[in-house]
């Protein structure tokens, strides 16, 4: 998503004067066309994300619409105490990107996996998240952002490769309906259902697409199939804590969609203590491939 | 400037001072609240850039947020806040608690107190007034004990390497932080050494002293007009200034007033603010 990020964003700046691009010397082979166009707009201000985080705020306290980049992991854990206090308190339009969310960094190793941001900018107050899921939501994603006067945190990973057409980003999408069991994701781990090579499979799946935290009510149609189908999994390249899934089980319980039947799929981290790419973690935690398909099909025969 | 025209400012300065520290001193004391010896030792560095310094478009950011009374009280001096807003100081309810609001007061544009985040949002600030073509100066005012954050030395890496001569950095030099003395517990000096190896044009003054803090602002002129470097003032203070009992205590910084105690602090004050105007005059 790096590529079309960069050509959003510049894209972004014909459209506004006041932005400014902040890079925590991140961004090789993907930034230089924001660098050109951004001019003394673009700041690469080090290996020094809490600082760049609470310039940013001093940016936006300017009335510009600062962008901070940097790998998810170090957009959203180092500089936390000063997205909580310069940016989240003070409500102001600060955009944090952060590239290679979940196991994206695959075998650069567990420093550089991101499995806890999300639920680490969820809990703060008036921050929305943004999580595409293909390569085409990224424009419109950024085009949200920058309307959005919220703080903001768009988790940036590798495009999910969906087969057909993919619904406009939203939200929530159905990206399509199936027989027996409804399953909910957020960003691209989502490819995975479609990748099982297990005949039919996909055939038995509603598959839908959360887009955006703080999560919006269920609407209407999953609700609807939720109560039909009973069956519910959600599948998340994070951990279970403050994630995807957690967050759902109150939604159901608030909209009274109460699944039957409940497997929340997530990222378990390092269980055999060995490194690979972002295949081999997804599939240690049963994302994707064999793990996964046996989760489906335990579910489907309850 | 003739003699007699600086002796004038001064003795405006002390008179502001005054002002401002028993309006402080009665807030402490109506709110039975600690961070008297912060508030003391950072009183004139305040007033002298509110009074003497900043242009009605400037920014001052007390990065040292434990200091807010002598800043409600400095905005309060300047007509900012108004008397019922300081009355209510601490109370239930209030908008200034004891360390500085988010975006409640106009002239505070950040929440501070948690360390270390001053110097960067008067860097980002900067950088955006640079970028909006505005030729104005953000005056940011750190404590020393807070030099042990290390998001302080990004700031201060960034301000040198882009230049940012419109901050200018203030540290509050009274060499005692939460629970000892800077010395004791994470060693800063030299001081002056680190800032200008950093890149600083680095200036000491008496920050109790009207005049070496005057003498620093005319001095510096050229340097930020120039934009030779960034200033950065170290001055050296004391913690609870001007109260004997809590002249260079950690105890100023925690504990309240008794009654006697704020009488003494009162007494101790009028003394030596009559004392130094006194000697303005005669040397005006």
């Amino acid at each position: 998503m790096r590529a079309e990020f960069a050509q959003a964003m510049v894209t972004l700046l014909e459209k506004r004067k006041n932005l400014v691009f902040v890079t925590g010397d991140l961004g090789y082979l993907a930034l230089e066309g924001i660098a050109k166009a951004y001019g003394e707009r673009f700041i690469n201000a080090g290996v020094a994300e809490q600082n760049a985080v609470s310039l940013a705020a001093g940016l936006a306290r300017e009335g510009h619409l600062p962008w901070v980049y940097s790998a998810a992991v170090f957009t959203v854990l180092r500089p936390y105490e000063q997205i909580r206090n310069d940016v989240c308190l003070h409500k102001l339009p600060v955009k944090l990107v952060g590239n290679g969310g979940g196991y994206t960094y695959g075998i650069m190793g567990a420093t550089h996996h991101a499995l806890e941001d999300v639920g680490a900018m969820r809990v703060l107050p008036n921050m929305r998240l943004y999580l595409p899921l293909v390569a085409t939501d990224v424009d419109q994603v950024v085009s949200r952002m920058a309307d959005d006067p919220l703080p903001n945190y768009l988790r940036l990973s590798a495009s999910a490769k969906i087969p057909g057409n993919v619904p406009a980003f939203a939200p929530w999408r159905r990206l399509k309906s199936g027989r027996s069991c409804v399953v909910i994701g957020m960003g691209p781990v989502l490819q995975g259902l479609y990748e099982t090579g297990v005949p039919n499979l996909l055939d038995e799946l509603e598959i839908w697409s959360v887009g955006t935290f703080p999560l919006e009510d269920i609407p209407d149609a999953l609700a609807v199939s939720i109560k039909e189908k009973r069956r519910v999994i959600t599948i998340e390249e994070h951990y279970l804590a403050c994630g995807l899934g957690e967050a759902l089980s109150y939604l159901f319980l608030k909209s009274g969609a109460v699944p039957e039947s409940l497997v929340c799929l997530c990222a378990a981290g390092y269980p055999s203590g060995r490194y690979g790419s972002q295949r081999f973690h997804q599939e240690e935690s049963g994302l994707s491939g064999q793990a996964l398909v046996s989760s489906i099909q335990q579910l489907l025969r309850a | 400037m003739r003699p007699e025209d600086a002796a004038a400012e001064c003795i405006m300065l002390e008179e502001h001072v005054f002002s401002v520290t028993k309006r402080f001193l009665a807030m402490y004391k109506k709110a039975n609240a600690g961070h008297i010896g912060s508030s003391l030792s950072c009183a004139e560095i305040l007033v002298f850039l509110k009074f003497a310094w900043m242009q009605d478009d400037d920014t001052v950011v007390l990065s040292k947020g434990h200091a807010a009374a002598a800043l409600y009280s400095l905005l309060a001096e300047a007509g900012l806040l108004s008397d019922s807003q300081i009355d209510s100081f601490y109370s239930e309810g209030t908008e200034l608690p004891a360390l500085p609001p988010f975006n409640a007061i106009k002239e505070i544009p950040f929440a501070t107190g948690s360390l270390g985040h001053g110097l960067s949002v008067s860097a980002g600030m900067a950088l955006g007034a640079r970028l909006n073509r505005q030729e104005r100066q953000f005056f940011c005012v750190t404590s020393d004990g807070e030099l042990d954050e290390g998001s302080v030395w990004e700031a201060a890496l960034f301000i040198a390497h882009h230049r940012l001569t419109n901050v200018v950095w203030i540290v509050d030099r009274n060499r005692i932080q939460a629970i000892g003395r800077t010395e004791d517990v994470m060693a800063l000096e030299p001081l002056d050494a680190k800032l200008r190896a950093f890149g600083y044009h680095v200036v000491t003054v008496d920050g109790h002293d009207f005049a070496s803090l005057l003498a620093a602002r005319d001095a510096c002129a050229h340097i930020i007009a120039a934009r030779i470097a960034p200033v950065a003032i170290i001055a050296n203070t004391v913690k609870g200034n001007g109260v004997s009992y809590m002249q260079d205590t950690v105890d100023s910084h925690y504990l309240p007033m008794s009654a006697a105690q704020y009488e003494q602090a009162l007494v101790e004050v009028t003394r030596a603010h009559e004392a130094a105007v006194s000697g303005l005059r005669n040397a005006g």
